[in-house]
């Protein structure tokens, strides 16, 4: 938010505190946004951990450490926004750790189970 | 009783309503550090310009012991005015009647002034400053926000419409400002969002203040909400009365014209653009440098900033300036420049105001987060816009102009009217670096110094390549000229354009991807 300030005087240009953008096997000399400092960078999804995609309450598990769960099965019941939400599996795995109890109250993006891949 | 009795009664009338929500509503007012609706519009029309009508409009709710409760024009206040003599309609809620909450009434009165802009053909101001929709008046509330949403969409683009959030606006009452053409904040005053924070708290636990979810501020620079960002209410109005000397009062007028002024001396185009084209500079200046007295008007400055859009004077007239900032993020194309360029290339072509546009871009920003925010969606906009768009389009190409940068920025394909290119303009499908490393791949690595191989074909491809006389020779580019002959050009251009007639198949409209 300091930009909005700084930009308010009129801007140097001072060559020192320009940094490289690089285009096309190009190095720019230029200033960086914000936003594009903030930007997240990719990375591959690690398909054998749960995240939680809103925060909320933990309702209700259905499942242990060490379980053997099939496409399709119920994992928890995440109350977020009022809303009871069923959280299930899309594929076949085995539990190999559950980070969270009922009744926690539990974060955005907070890792929720950890599974271990199964042939079948 | 005599009718200067009856003169007496009405002035008595008069001063409760101009009273608003009374001296101790008006004093929280005030300790907010905000000037009251009435004062608002005074400061912004000119002197005993404004005239106030549904002044003693009542609501009609009875529910909850509303009929109980006087609240004096219903908590907003409209009228007709002038800004340096350009008619105008103008509305301002009143957050010191029951904070500025919208009833049936309240939204009547909105409405009824929007009515009029449409009839007389003039600009529309909305100063937003209200607690949202009456909670008592129930489903009548939710029905005159979506009257007023109408009424936004039907007046888009035929008549100026300028929103002011001048407090909280929130919930559903942020999208009228939203569907107009300009909105204005300040800091510390305004706010805008659709679930505030106490919500995002409850459903949510994330704790943000008011400023920091949705201040002028925010909507300035990361969401691109706000096109003008002031520090007090007082530079605000100024911000809005200087907009409307630019603009038209409506889609059949033309911007009035001023007497034409020489840029000021201190901008010599030759100077400010360095000739190596990875260098930096402020493209305001090269702007500044050809317009009229030097002034020009920026939109959205600090938003997507490797864009810059505004307007300024050519020869007295007005024109909107669209160009790539080599400053920040060194001019790319992305999702927010492509999104705001476009939006405002269609401001222009609606309300008749010619096109200039400078370009100097090494092409769009890479990166998996523009492609998964849809760069190619967004890039889309700007295409779409400038193809549509029908009025005169001149287009200077300074330096760089490579690859789908080139067309997108206003290019002859697009029909820009003029394109005309600096000498040391690179027209090309690449930067020569990148060019060269594919061309010349197999040269390059079996040669017995790569590098070398590569700075000789990097050098070879730029000799031949990157210079305006290849477009020139297809007839791409109109003119090569020299940066003084600039602002002589696009005098000529936009004088030599006035009668632009383009014909268009007729359609009912198109399908620009947004």
């Amino acid at each position: 938010m300091k930009n909005i300030i700084n930009k308010k005087k009129d801007v140097e240009v001072n060559e020192t505190s320009f940094k490289n953008l690089n285009i096309e096997g190009v190095k720019y000399k230029t200033s960086l946004t914000s936003k594009f400092e903030r930007r997240k960078k990719w990375e591959i999804p690690d398909g054998t951990k749960v995240y939680s995609f809103i925060p909320g309450t933990v309702v209700k598990l259905f499942v242990n450490e060490g379980d053997k769960i099939n496409a399709g099965d119920k994992l928890m019941v995440l109350e977020a926004m009022k809303m009871k939400n069923n959280i299930s599996v899309p594929f076949c795995a085995k539990i190999k750790k559950i980070n969270i109890a009922e009744g926690e109250r539990i974060p955005k993006e907070h890792l929720l189970f950890e599974f271990e891949l199964t042939e079948d | 009783m005599s009718l200067k009795r009856k003169v007496l009664e009405l002035k008595k009338r008069r001063d409760q309503v101009l009273l608003g929500g009374g001296e101790k509503a008006i004093e929280k007012q005030v300790a907010m550090g905000k000037l009251t609706a009435r004062e608002r519009i005074l400061a912004l029309l000119d002197k005993e310009s404004f005239h106030e009508y549904d002044m003693f409009v009542e609501h009609e709710a009875r529910d909850f012991d509303m009929d109980k409760k006087i609240l004096h024009g219903d908590g907003v206040i409209i009228g007709t005015g002038t800004v340096y003599g350009a008619p105008i309609c103008i509305f301002a809620q009143d957050f010191t009647v029951a904070g500025g909450s919208l009833g049936l009434m309240h939204a009547r009165k909105i409405t009824k002034i929007m009515d009029h802009a449409m009839k007389l053909r003039v600009p529309l101001i909305g100063i937003n400053d209200s607690g949202g929709a009456r909670i008592q008046e129930g489903v009548n509330s939710l029905a005159g926000y979506g009257e007023i949403f109408f009424r936004n969409t039907a007046a888009s683009g035929v008549i100026p419409q300028i929103s002011v959030i001048l407090g909280p606006c929130a919930g559903g009452a942020v999208y009228s400002p939203a569907l107009t053409d300009f909105v204005f904040m300040v800091d510390n005053i305004s706010k805008m969002f659709i679930t505030g924070p106490e919500v995002i708290k409850t459903v949510l636990g994330e704790e943000i203040s008011m400023e920091d979810l949705g201040g002028a501020r925010v909507h300035s620079e990361i969401t691109g909400n706000a096109h003008f960002f002031a520090t007090s209410e007082l530079e605000c109005f100024d911000q809005i009365k200087k907009l409307i000397t630019f603009i038209p009062w409506n889609n059949s007028k033309k911007a009035l014209a001023f007497a034409p002024k020489k840029p000021k001396s201190k901008y010599k185009i030759e100077s400010i653009v360095p000739g190596d084209p990875k260098l930096p500079y402020d493209i305001r200046d090269v702007i500044r440098a050809v317009v009229d007295d030097s002034d020009f008007f920026e939109v959205q400055e600090y938003w997507a900033a490797n864009i810059v859009i505004g307007f300024g004077r050519i020869n007295g007239e007005t024109v909107g300036f669209v160009a790539n900032q080599p400053l920040v993020l060194a001019g790319v194309l992305d999702v927010d420049s492509s999104d705001k360029a476009a939006r405002f290339v269609r401001y222009c072509d609606a309300f008749d105001i010619p096109l200039v546009t400078f370009v100097d871009l090494p092409g769009y920003l890479p990166g998996v987060d523009q492609e998964h925010a849809g760069v190619i969606r967004h890039g889309a906009k700007l295409l779409y816009a400038y193809s549509e768009a029908t009025v005169p389009k001149t287009t200077v190409i300074i330096r760089k102009a490579y690859g789908g940068g080139y067309i997108a920025m206003c290019s002859r394909h697009l029909r820009a009217d003029f394109v005309f290119a600096w000498p040391g303009a690179e027209i090309a499908v690449m930067g020569p670096e990148g060019a060269a490393n594919i061309i010349f791949r197999k040269e390059i690595m079996e040669a017995e110094d790569p590098e070398k191989m590569r700075k000789q074909k990097i050098k070879e491809y730029k000799d031949k390549f990157a210079n305006p006389y290849v477009a020139a020779a297809k007839g791409y580019v109109d003119a090569v000229i020299d940066p003084e002959e600039t602002r002589k050009l696009l005098v000529h251009a936009i004088q030599v354009s006035k009668d632009k007639t383009v014909y268009t198949p007729n359609k009912k409209h198109g399908i620009p991807p947004f």
